[in-house]
């Protein structure tokens, strides 16, 4: 055992390491805080750098803007990119599920348009899929299309829909058909996001932040040849792109670590002593640390299979859900190790910069985000150990039958 | 990146996997329950046939001559059949202590007994109940005389020879080999809570015996088998919550409860992901123990402290909701349930609690950090 590269791994790392070195900006604190439009000026950059090296979408075909290399390659990429200011974020759900989606169910006409300039970072897309009605539920959707000629009329609201305010085009899945039983009456189509009709609003947050958006649809004309598979499959092309978002979310979101609860422990007073020496903070620690290490380590093994080409396990299919609910527990409990002043949110007082208060609200999103809690034990309950699924009470009831609460 | 088993080790594993699911089924194990047998004398002779009783014990005493990481693979499939033998004393402890710090005639001596099977040793360690650290051990070895109490200790009905943890006199503890079949051990069994494995009082009156090592070592040289030991147990816990999972899975599938299989209730499958994700992640754990421990590295005691948190939290969580996914007749005593409801508490208990292991997890990152 180890966790070494094979001479070809280490091979392509000198290679990406020469890259980058030659390409990328070093990390920098004064980029924290920039303007979106900066963000993107930057991001957009960097995108067609990396294109243009054959460095983005590594594992896509050469013909596709693709680097037209393997899954253990994109990771060394990924590893060694992120020692650098290397932005990438906003393209993360275009080219994580959106041009995805594209690839598997476009016309050969859309797919010459579209997947090339995605992948230059030229244009970014967004994912319209949840509604207040649909969430993990999302086959439940409300938002409407109606035939008109050649066109179709979009009416509805979608949620939660990231990057919706500067993205160009998007992939939305709409009913058009309430006859039908949920899953049969839906189809999916691409529309630009400048289309008249479309209406962009920030989401408050909890915490106050906004970094989503609601769409509203008001008589949005789509053309017929916008539609992504055929009228009534669009849960199946659906399912195309959320087979992508866990993978797309499942990825952590920083903040507070172990090591550094440690260090805070060490230097905060409880009981008059160093929180360090209490039994209870050091039972915790251990426990983060030991989910925090077995995460890592968890995709060590599955990394260790895409380095031999073989196909991983399902092992991965635990990390949001450990992960979520660490980061939850975590920010909270560094909050109590400061008592009373655990309440202040306030990155000039606060220990850690705020941010366990930080990570406390954000984990409560992230727990939902991309599949809550609660689903993706489903998945690993039936699709891990076989267990059977819940049994539907909607399955065969047409859609606008269907019971429905307020 | 290779973070995992070779093919070799993997063939290994197969083998023992394949031997016990033929030759150690529950029923067996439960003749050991009910009191006919001391241990599965036909698993050990099975094990000792194939040569895993000296997987690790270097081919000069006898010995295969591998090392941890094939121990490791058999660990997992002995802790899947909650086996009633005496692999765990006699080689990851008794073998093990021998090996690492045994003189050049103890090792002579002991090795090829124990690789050969012809003896069964053990670790006498604890002296009751409460946790044994390097000042409260009482029994002491003067002039090649042991004199003490050790309880419990694992095998100790039957064994017949123990490393055993002694007083070195006001300068800590140090280890001494002692032979239970002489003068001077008396043995009683001890009623325990997993009765599939035997845990005996052993009282030495001016009991023969011989240091391991100079005196005042011991503590650094027990911390090293301990840690070792964590991480062979690590693999018995991963094995035994994987079989408990699937237990309750299984079962699941099959029992219908309000007109439906009580798999398709939500209730059920969350609890089934909760042991899988404990699983997953004491997985990984021990895997990173046991290349810590094949590498000789000096992350040894952080990683196998971690491997034993992560494996204990998982097969004490499984064997607990296992008997509740069952429901009442996962209560009773025909249930093989039972097997590791008693196998993952005593596995968490064998080599130090839970709460210690933490603790001493958290004083190597403080020591880290501050590095």
């Amino acid at each position: 055992m180890d966790f070494n590269d094979t001479p070809e791994e280490a091979a392509y790392r000198a290679k990406v390491r020469e890259w980058l070195a030659a390409n990328a900006k070093p990390k920098s604190d004064a980029n924290d805080n920039l303007r979106l439009a900066e963000v993107l000026k930057r991001s957009k950059a960097w995108q067609a750098t990396k294109a243009e090296a054959g460095y983005a979408c590594i594992t896509w075909p050469k013909e596709w803007g693709g680097g037209g290399g393997s899954t253990i390659e994109s990771v060394i990429f990924g590893q060694e990119e992120s020692k650098y200011d290397a932005p990438a974020g906003v393209f993360a759900i275009g080219l994580g599920m959106c041009i995805p989606t594209v690839m598997a169910w476009g016309s050969e006409e859309h797919k010459k348009r579209f997947v090339k300039p995605a992948v230059r970072g030229d244009e970014i897309w967004c994912q319209l899929f949840s509604e207040p009605a649909g969430g993990s539920d999302v086959a439940g959707l409300r938002t409407r299309a109606e035939k008109d000629g050649d066109e179709w009329v979009i009416n509805g609201q979608k949620v939660w829909t990231s990057g919706a305010h500067y993205c160009d085009y998007g992939i939305v899945v709409v009913r058009t058909d309430p006859n039908v039983p949920k899953h049969k009456g839906l189809t999916m189509f691409w529309v630009d996001m400048k289309s008249p009709g479309i209406e962009v609003r920030p989401i408050k947050q909890m915490s106050g932040d906004s970094n989503f958006n609601e769409v509203f649809f008001t008589d949005v004309r789509v053309n017929d040849d916008q539609r992504l598979g055929n009228v009534g499959d669009g849960w199946k092309v659906a399912l195309t792109t959320l087979m992508n978002e866990r993978l797309a979310v499942g990825g952590g979101m920083g903040g507070t670590s172990v090591k550094d609860l440690v260090e805070m422990a060490r230097s905060t007073e409880m009981d008059g002593m160093p929180a360090l020496q209490n039994g209870s903070v050091r039972e915790r620690i251990a426990d983060w640390y030991v989910q925090e290490q077995g995460l890592k380590l968890t995709r060590y093994r599955t990394l260790t299979a895409l380095s031999k080409g073989q196909t991983p396990g399902p092992e991965s299919s635990i990390s949001k859900i450990v992960s979520a609910k660490k980061m939850q527990d975590l920010g909270a409990f560094a909050m109590d190790m400061q008592d009373i002043g655990g309440i202040i949110r306030d990155p000039e007082i606060s220990a850690e910069n705020a941010s366990p208060q930080e990570m406390w609200f954000g984990a409560a999103g992230y727990r939902i985000a991309g599949g809550t809690d609660e689903i993706l034990r489903n998945i690993v309950a039936e699709r891990v150990l076989g267990m059977p699924g819940d049994i539907r009470v909607d399955k065969d009831v047409p859609f606008n039958q269907m019971p429905r609460g307020k | 990146m290779n973070f995992d088993f070779s093919d070799d080790q993997k063939m290994i594993k197969e083998q023992v996997r394949k031997f016990l699911a033929d030759k150690c089924g529950y029923a067996v194990t439960r003749r050991v329950l009910e009191g006919k047998e001391p241990y599965s004398r036909d698993v050990w002779k099975g094990l000792v046939d194939m040569g895993l009783t000296g997987t690790a014990i270097p081919e000069e005493h006898g010995g295969l001559g591998l090392g941890a990481l094939e121990l490791c693979v058999i660990a997992e499939e002995l802790g899947r059949v909650a086996a009633a033998v005496p692999f765990s004393s006699s080689v990851y402890l008794a073998s093990e202590a021998i090996n690492l710090f045994g003189t050049d005639a103890q090792k002579a001596n002991w090795l090829p007994k124990l690789a050969a099977g012809e003896i069964i040793g053990t670790l006498a360690w604890a002296e009751g109940t409460h946790q044994p650290t390097a000042r409260n051990i009482k029994t002491s070895f003067a002039g090649g005389k042991l004199n003490g109490e050790k309880l419990p200790v694992p095998d100790g009905s039957y064994a017949d020879i123990a490393v055993v943890v002694v007083s070195a006199g006001g300068k800590g503890i140090s280890l001494a080999i002692v032979d239970l079949r002489e003068a001077g051990v008396t043995r009683e069994t001890l009623t325990t809570v997993d009765i599939v494995r035997d845990h005996a009082r052993l009282t030495f009156k001016d009991a023969p015996a011989e240091l391991m090592s100079d005196q005042g070592n011991g503590e650094a040289q027990l911390a090293r088998l301990l840690d070792g030991a964590a991480v062979f147990f690590a693999f018995e816990q991963v094995g035994g919550t994987e079989a408990a999972m699937n237990m309750a899975r299984d079962y699941a599938m099959e029992r219908f409860a309000f007109g439906r299989v009580i798999a398709s209730y939500q209730a059920i499958k969350h609890k089934l992901a909760d042991m899988y994700v404990k699983l997953e992640l004491a997985r990984s754990n021990a895997y990173f123990g046991a290349m810590q421990l094949n590498d000789q590295s000096a992350e040894l005691p952080e990683a196998a402290a971690t491997a034993r948190i992560a494996a204990t939290d998982a097969y004490c969580f499984a064997g607990q909701e296992n008997v509740q996914v069952h429901g009442g007749i996962g209560y009773t005593w025909e249930a093989d349930t039972q097997f590791h409801y008693r196998r993952s508490k005593l596995l968490s208990l064998t080599i130090g609690s839970p709460v210690n292991w933490k603790n001493k997890l958290v004083s190597c990152l403080e020591a880290r950090n501050a590095a």
